[in-house]
């Protein structure tokens, strides 16, 4: 199996709480790996240091993208550079661009795929107006995969919670990334929204081939979809294998499954 | 209204008239004079009337529009109401194109039939379009709190002014009509306006929300004292007057002429600002920019160069400023540092705000109704400020969008799904 991201001996110090400690991890091509862990453990520390929010103290991350032979380093860069390198992520306290409507939110995503700059957006010239058509058509079609498509006009905050999470998604989508960071998409969903969601994240690795990892707490959830799992606590990884294995492990049944 | 409470609802504009004719007492029913060290009081009982009638109806009012505006039972029915409006006003792409093609015309003709002095003040109102224009790109779009504008809009005069100070002189020297410095001047005053919005932005672009207004109010503040202090430059506290009007074929026009020439200009600067603007705003950038308002820790995880953008809003809202500010130089012909403190930078902004966030119709609206109805109501001149502040506060209560919210583009889709060759947006 073909590793497309590698996390080596990652720490992020906050003053004088180490959030993340010494974090090894691995992703395979085309797997759906998921990270579980207490609250407060770190997981989302670890989504913001390999999506570029925080610069990790120390460590590294690096991505090879699939078909790609040589990995590049991407600890250290911008968000923005990250994202057009082939990573996008949502985030757990849903942060859309609320005051836009649901297509906007996804073509904003699309942005760096579009090459109109102001000359071309003021003269609006017959390549503006075809990128723009096209980007259009491109976000709906997006929309239309994670059957968002019904509420296209509609304002981002004024769609029902499990709609919100699905939009995050899209928009991450729109991005094209070969390598997804779902931040607990399942938050807040009632069984069928979260039966949905499964679907998605399924029909995503199988069809649009993008490699996922996620941050949840449903454990129905990440047993049921993820091959391997990696568990945190203060910042540690503290196991990781297969669903059944990490189950069974007493380390993992002690700091989070409970007994 | 069934669940009104009516009850509560006169007790508490009870309670507020009993409070407000305590707090008004000794200040508009008695009347102290001192004469020859003697302390006289009037009582003026008449008051005793006024304030608490009056008090108890204004908290009445003030209740029931709170009341309404937090939903009710009528709500859903106003809903509906503003809806068919929208849908048959607002929307309407007829009743669009005849009201804008009605305005154009109406702007178009004014300055034939309309004297001096009105056409005088509607330049103005015009270059406090463009203002707003440009602060809107700022505020609007890039959801950046700038207090600062009118210091661009000095940049912009400015540079006019000295460049006539200085160069004036060659001009005539050798023989060239100083009209055509304007035209020089015009694209001068937006470079450097850019220069300077370069330079602000450079300890701007870190800073969010209220770091960035007092940042950006301080710049504004800074500008002022320099040409205020910097003497043998600028001219200090006396400007700079005398300053030529744009060039019309050589001809000494009287100032009657020369001010509908400079409406003319004007107003093809403004037309040239609506449109450059609700282009922006349908565009890849004007979509970067309010996603950069809405959040910016998403807007950079989805691909936008944070630091990029911001420049690109803040530059343009500043060349805006600073045309604008040639344009002001050259209709008043004189210039000093009084016309550029805060007060005019937060005018620009009240002109955004109170219009409508980010909504192009609803700064025109603002512009015209904050730079108009003081000058036709200089009668109520004393109450001015009064008023200004009164209808803020309501404003922001009533009807925080402004008034005329900004209205989304529409996205039409056919419901056949497989037809995408159809499918296209439209406004």
């Amino acid at each position: 199996m073909e590793k497309i991201m590698e996390i080596d001996n990652l720490s992020m110090v906050f003053g004088g709480l180490k959030a993340i400690d010494n974090v090894n991890m691995s992703i395979n091509s085309g797997a759906i790996t998921a990270l579980i862990g207490p609250n407060g453990a770190g997981k989302t520390t670890l989504f913001n240091c390999i999506t570029g929010v925080y610069k990790p103290t120390s460590g590294s991350v690096s991505i090879k993208k699939p078909g790609q032979k040589e990995s590049e380093k991407i600890s250290g860069l911008k968000p923005h550079i990250i994202n057009r390198k082939g990573l996008a992520r949502t985030f757990q306290n849903i942060r859309l661009f609320s005051n836009m409507s649901v297509l906007e939110n996804v073509m904003v995503g699309r942005h760096h795929k579009l090459k109109a700059n102001i000359m071309g957006a003021l003269l609006r010239d017959r390549k503006t107006r075809e990128e723009e058509e096209k980007v259009v058509n491109d976000s709906y079609e997006i929309l239309k995969k994670i059957n968002l498509h019904k509420f296209v006009n509609e304002m981002a905050r004024n769609l029902p919670y499990g709609a919100q999470r699905r939009l995050e998604i899209a928009r991450a989508l729109s991005t094209d990334p070969f390598l997804l960071l779902l931040d607990e998409p399942a938050a807040g969903m009632n069984p069928l929204e979260t039966r949905e969601l499964e679907d998605t994240i399924n029909r995503l690795r199988s069809e649009e081939k993008i490699t996922i990892l996620l941050i949840e707490h449903d454990m129905s959830l990440v047993m049921n979809i993820s091959e391997h799992i990696y568990v945190v606590d203060y910042g540690k990884m503290i196991a990781e294998g297969s669903p059944d294995e990490v189950k069974r492990n007493p380390d993992v049944i002690k700091a989070y499954l409970g007994e | 209204m069934e669940d009104f409470n009516w009850k509560e609802y006169l007790k508490d504009s009870f309670i507020s008239m009993l409070w407000f004719s305590l707090l008004l007492f000794p200040m508009l029913v008695m009347k102290i004079t001192v004469k020859g060290g003697m302390a006289d009081v009037t009582y003026r009982w008449g008051y005793l009337v006024v304030i608490p009638v009056s008090a108890f109806i204004l908290s009445a009012l003030w209740k029931y529009f709170r009341e309404r505006q937090q939903g009710g039972d009528k709500a859903d029915k106003r809903g509906e109401i503003a809806a068919l409006f929208r849908r048959t006003f607002i929307e309407n792409r007829t009743v669009k194109k005849v009201s804008i093609i009605s305005a154009i015309l109406i702007m178009a003709f004014y300055p034939v039939f309309s004297g001096m002095y009105n056409t005088n003040v509607m330049i103005s109102a015009l270059i406090y379009i463009m203002l707003g224009l440009g602060l809107n790109i700022v505020l609007g779009l890039g959801g950046m709190l700038h207090l600062g504008h009118a210091a661009f809009f000095a940049v912009g005069a400015y540079t006019y002014g000295l460049f006539f100070k200085y160069a004036g002189q060659f001009f005539v020297d050798a023989g060239i009509s100083t009209g055509w410095m304007f035209w020089i001047a015009l694209p001068a005053g937006g470079i450097m306006a850019a220069v300077f919005g370069v330079l602000l932005s450079l300890p701007v672009l870190r800073l969010r929300g209220d770091y960035l207004a007092i940042v950006t109010l301080a710049f504004g503040e800074i500008m002022r004292m320099v040409l205020q202090n910097w003497g043998n430059v600028t001219g200090g506290a006396t400007g700079i007057s005398l300053i030529p009007r744009p060039w019309l074929f050589g001809i000494n026009v009287t100032p009657r002429l020369a001010a509908v020439y400079i409406y003319y200009i004007v107003f093809a600067f403004v037309i040239i600002s609506i449109i450059t603007v609700s282009r922006l705003e349908n565009s890849r950038i004007g979509r970067a920019w309010e996603a950069m308002r809405e959040d910016e820790i998403a807007c950079q995880s989805m691909g936008i160069d944070l630091v990029r953008n911001k420049l690109t809003a803040f530059i343009l809202g500043s060349v805006w400023a600073g045309v604008a500010g040639v344009l002001f130089a050259s209709q008043t012909t004189y210039i000093n540092p009084d016309s550029f403190t805060i007060w005019e930078s937060i005018l620009i902004l009240c002109i955004v705000v109170l219009g409508g966030t980010g909504s192009i119709s609803g700064v025109i609206l603002g512009a015209l109704i904050i730079k108009l109805l003081p000058e036709y109501m200089r009668a109520f001149a004393q109450y001015r400020l009064l008023v200004f502040g009164l209808a803020l506060v309501l404003m922001m209560i009533f009807r925080p969008g402004g008034i005329i919210k900004k209205v989304r583009k529409i996205y039409r889709f056919p419901l056949d799904e497989e037809n995408d060759a159809a499918a296209e947006g439209q406004n």
